[in-house]
């Protein structure tokens, strides 16, 4: 069962036709929102519902640090409008893990040092988690094409791609 | 980002209508992954975004009487892993899998990137070469225009200020048809081609030499252009290294780039020619 919570929104200046009611299902639960309608899916998931797990980075969908599901799918939430994003699935870093329990890919990061500043990771997780969902066991090549989209400046991706591989392997 | 009016039609009527009112300067929003970038910077400022991703209208891929049509708002992802597209038109599958990112992918459309005027879209060279026509429409009617009368300029397009782009439409290539899309750039990832170029060829009964062909060059003109003469050159001529290598000359003279941040002219009149080498190497024989 879903349960549904009313978010307040800060007060803005834009005028009410500037405003949108948004529905949003993100990690199971739903969230309603009165919100400007510039804000961004990255915006509203940060600044009104509080998931800070996911970051921005480039703010123009060249490094995924934003990267979250979409029905499954891996999006720059950057790039869309939290409107646009009513009538799906979001799937974010926060939902990822159930209670206290890392999914398998948190857990394999952590086993094979894949992070470093850690900035880029929960992008980089979601990526591969949409990878395994649609592709249990993924080559080497698969990998490294599934998070192109996802820059890292730290690790060289080499840890990255190893911890994916584990789990894929698993 | 500016505060805007944000309206999500259900059907295409509505959305022309939207489109028409002159009151307030509209966009319309397909993918995002261009329009939500230049809004941020202060490029282009809309007081009224149409968002038209519920336009069920605008959606999904078909063939019908032999003619396959794409929606304005299928995404790239979408038209990469359809079957049908792959089998029909193999070198469009293939650039909407080079495109960007996996999450690019999953958010841009096809019209999008056609209206958006890049000369180095990477999905308009195919459609150049599979010589496809685009529909647009406004609250009046709608017009079929060659897809390559599209854009004017970088940046610059025919479309009319209340017109929307929505779908676009070719034959499918021949079951024997050699096609490919190939691009260089600095990362295979996420990199703006420095050149790009699009092959479709049809081969005689024998299959020695060429009857009909089809090339398409990104990056290196204002707009995605045709090899017109490469393409007369090669039609009658066997599969040969010396003609393929001679048509690779043609392509790098016709091939009219400048110089910028990604390359420089010599380097993207070179590798242009080159990628035609590479696509057909293999279908060469012995001289």
């Amino acid at each position: 069962m879903l349960r549904s919570i009313e978010v307040d929104s800060p007060r803005q200046l834009d005028s009410p036709r500037q405003r949108v009611t948004v529905t949003l299902r993100v990690n199971g639960q739903e969230y309603h929102l009165l919100l400007p309608a510039r804000t961004t899916l990255l915006e509203a998931l940060r600044e009104n519902l509080g998931l800070t797990g996911t970051k921005e980075g480039c703010g123009k969908g060249e490094c995924g640090a934003c990267t979250v599901l979409l029905d499954g799918r891996p999006v720059n939430s950057c790039l869309m409008l939290a409107s646009q994003a009513e009538d799906h699935d979001i799937l974010t870093i926060e939902g990822l893990s159930s209670q206290e329990n890392l999914d398998p890919l948190q857990a394999a990061f952590i086993a094979y040092g894949a992070v470093q500043c850690g900035y880029c990771i929960p992008g980089t997780l979601m990526t591969a988690k949409a990878l395994l969902l649609i592709n249990p066991r993924p080559s080497r090549e698969q990998i490294q094409e599934a998070i192109a989209g996802n820059l890292c400046r730290c690790t060289g991706y080499e840890k990255i791609i190893e911890a994916i591989q584990s789990v894929s392997s698993q | 980002m500016r505060d805007f009016e944000y309206l999500a039609p259900c059907t295409l009527s509505e959305a022309l209508q939207l489109l028409a009112q002159e009151d307030v300067h509209t966009w319309p929003l397909a993918g995002g992954t261009d329009l939500l970038v230049r809004m941020k910077d202060g490029s282009v400022k809309p007081g009224r975004i149409v968002d038209l991703s519920r336009v069920a209208e605008l959606n999904g891929i078909s063939e019908e009487e032999g003619i396959i049509r794409i929606g304005a708002m299928t995404r790239y992802s979408e038209v990469a892993s359809s079957p049908l597209i792959q089998a029909k038109a193999p070198l469009l599958s293939e650039a909407c899998r080079q495109i960007g990112s996996w999450q690019i992918r999953n958010l841009g459309t096809l019209a999008g990137n056609l209206v958006n005027a890049s000369p180095a879209a990477d999905s308009v060279p195919p459609l150049f070469a599979l010589d496809a026509e685009v529909i647009l429409a406004n609250h009046r009617g709608e017009r079929a225009v060659p897809v390559a009368l599209l854009a004017e300029g970088p940046g610059r397009t025919c479309l009319g200020k209340d017109e929307l782009l929505t779908s676009i439409r070719f034959r499918p290539l021949p079951e024997a048809a050699v096609s490919f899309f190939l691009r260089a750039g600095q990362r295979r990832a996420l990199a703006i081609s420095k050149t790009s170029l699009a092959f479709t060829g049809i081969l005689d009964d024998r299959r020695s030499t060429w009857k009909e062909v089809r090339i398409a060059l990104g990056a290196v003109a204002p707009t995605v252009i045709r090899a017109h003469r490469a393409e007369t050159y090669l039609v009658g001529k066997p599969l040969r290294r010396k003609v393929l290598e001679e048509a690779a000359a043609i392509v790098s003279e016709e091939a009219k780039p400048i110089t910028d941040v990604r390359s420089t002219i010599e380097y993207r009149r070179l590798v242009t020619g080159n990628l035609l080498i590479q696509g057909l190497w293999p279908l060469m024989k012995e001289d």
